[in-house]
């Protein structure tokens, strides 16, 4: 499905604020499987989910969607296999369009635009049912600003915009980080909603590691531009927070005692 | 002012709020200010007055400056979304070089165009008097371009340019290049530009290399005008402003210039100063007005 071979990302290369990134990252993740990403702050996390959406391109490897080489395209030519929540929810949707409007951007994800009209009369009914599900009341205010929504609202939004057009891999890049802690949790249950639903490939960032343990099949932990766990399965199921602070002291030692601050 | 006065700034108003609907676009939709129209204006106008003296059709001629124009913008937003130049200095880079090649097509800094026929004479061949001939030409390209640019933009391509100034990384991440979507709304924009232009030359009977002097802060002027007394809270809205705003300006310039104070009356080559003061004035007004309401 996701294919990741030897994939290098450094920032700044040559100069004094050298930062290596991405340190050889080799990892195939399969058709559905729903994968939570930690690591501390700088551990490569946001720049593997970037490399993966076309963000940038890395300095050497190769990336593999669909058995296709994707490495060289541009973002805009992934978006076809690929949506993308992000930590702001401001950055997911276009303050000054309506919310059909922006719904309607989202439902031609990755296709050809052309000259008919933008918003079209038969999607309304489909964007007000979808709206439903949602449950905020936004399917009676197609036609208000997406500015005038709550930062929870528009995330939601997105996570519905994202996912209107089944992509072949969705990406959430610590999406809910930026909520209220009851809104969040609200956005995480849709987004599992979702996912469930659409049997949707997933990677989700999180800086919780109850999420990280509780949602989805897989669980990665990124340290220093490098994958430090990959627990699938069983493994995981079993898997507590204790066991998995335990893991990360047995692996990188007393080093990371500031780390597992963070962390807990 | 005169009745006559006032009837040729409600004509410049409308002929020059083609070129304030260009300024619209990528001033305020696509968040990228443009100086190329100082150079596109008179590029137009140059086009359309070589190729009527060519023997042209004079409705022809206005299609290839609109192309010209086009072309301009084109290089503009290729210089900046492809070789990363700052927006404003590639457009100024633009309209620098244009001034040189405006002389080029002409030949010289000017090319007259008495005695040649123009967009006017079909409309005074139905016995319309001549001095109403502009206005309503004028009037009917202006809500032609009103009316395709509103369409235009309800269209999914449009939508995407909309979404380009709004949220360039969300529509990105939906698909849509960013760079070509700059480059075809950038090109548009000056396209309507040099229309105008040339427009205002077989107006005038005449192109001329300074002709474009100051047309972007007239533009804004217009711009801001416009959304002042007339609001932009739906796209349809926000056009129709600009082009109001524009015949607003013009005609404030009018009056402005037929003023006396004593002794002291305002000259034509004053309007820049007023424009620029107008303009100043417009935005800071807002943050002037945010900190007096915080005391």
């Amino acid at each position: 499905m996701i294919g990741l071979n030897g994939i290098v990302k450094y920032f700044h290369r040559g100069s004094v604020n050298e930062v290596f990134a991405l340190d050889n990252i080799d990892l195939q993740i399969e058709e559905g499987d729903f994968v939570t990403v930690i690591g501390s702050n700088g551990a490569g996390k946001s720049t593997l989910l970037n490399c993966i959406a076309g963000g940038f391109f890395p300095d050497s490897g190769k990336i593999l969607i669909n058995s296709q080489d994707v490495t060289a395209w541009p973002e805009y030519k992934r978006a076809k296999l690929i949506s993308r929540v992000f930590q702001d929810p401001l950055l997911g949707t276009c303050p000054s369009a309506t919310i059909e409007q922006n719904m309607a951007l989202a439902s031609l994800r990755g296709k050809k635009r052309g000259l008919a009209r933008g918003v079209k009369s038969r999607d309304r009914d489909r964007f007000r049912e979808e709206l439903k599900q949602l449950g905020l009341g936004l399917d009676k205010r197609l036609l208000d600003k997406v500015g005038l929504l709550s930062g929870g609202q528009r995330q939601a939004l997105t996570m519905l915009m994202a996912t209107m057009l089944r992509p072949d891999v969705l990406l959430l890049d610590e999406h809910i980080a930026a909520l209220d802690p009851k809104t969040a949790n609200q956005i995480l249950l849709l987004t599992q909603e979702i996912v469930k639903q659409s049997k949707l490939t997933t990677l989700m960032i999180t800086h919780n590691m109850k999420h990280a343990i509780s949602f989805g099949n897989r669980l990665i932990m990124l340290h220093q531009g490098g994958i430090l766990l990959d627990l699938k399965g069983e493994e995981k199921k079993n898997l507590t927070v204790k066991d998995l602070l335990a893991q990360f002291y047995k692996t990188q030692g007393e080093e990371l005692a500031l780390d597992s601050l963070l962390l807990n | 002012m005169t009745w006559y006065a006032a009837l040729g700034a409600v004509e410049q108003g409308l002929v020059y709020g083609i070129m304030v609907i260009g300024v619209y676009l990528t001033f305020r939709i696509l968040d990228f200010p443009d100086l190329t129209v100082d150079g596109s204006l008179p590029l137009g106008a140059s086009i359309s007055a070589v190729a009527i003296t060519h023997g042209v059709n004079p409705y022809l001629s206005l299609v290839i400056a609109l192309a010209g124009g086009f072309l301009a913008g084109m290089i503009t937003a290729i210089l900046n979304t492809k070789f990363k130049i700052l927006h404003l200095l590639a457009s100024i880079l633009t309209m620098i070089a244009l001034y040189s090649i405006n002389i080029r097509i002409m030949s010289g800094p000017n090319v007259a165009l008495l005695g040649q026929e123009t967009v006017f004479d079909a409309v005074i061949g139905f016995g319309v008097p001549a001095h109403l001939a502009g206005l309503i030409i004028f009037g009917i390209f202006a809500l032609i371009v009103l009316s395709f640019i509103i369409w235009f933009l309800g269209s999914e391509i449009g939508q995407a340019i909309l979404a380009v100034g709004d949220n360039p990384q969300m529509i990105r991440s939906l698909g849509v290049n960013t760079h070509t979507i700059i480059i075809l709304g950038v090109g548009l924009s000056n396209g309507l530009v040099a229309l105008s232009g040339a427009l205002v030359a077989q107006n005038q009977g005449a192109a001329d290399v300074g002709m474009g002097i100051g047309t972007i802060v007239a533009g804004l002027a217009s711009v801001i005008i416009g959304e002042t007394l007339f609001g932009c809270n739906t796209i349809a809205r926000a056009f129709i402003a600009a082009l109001l705003g524009s015949v607003v300006y013009r005609l404030a310039i009018a009056l402005a210039l037929g003023l006396e104070f004593g002794g002291f009356r305002f000259n034509p080559s004053d309007l820049n100063l007023i424009t620029a003061v107008l303009v100043i004035s417009a935005l800071i007004a807002p943050n002037l007005k945010k900190r007096l309401m915080q005391r």
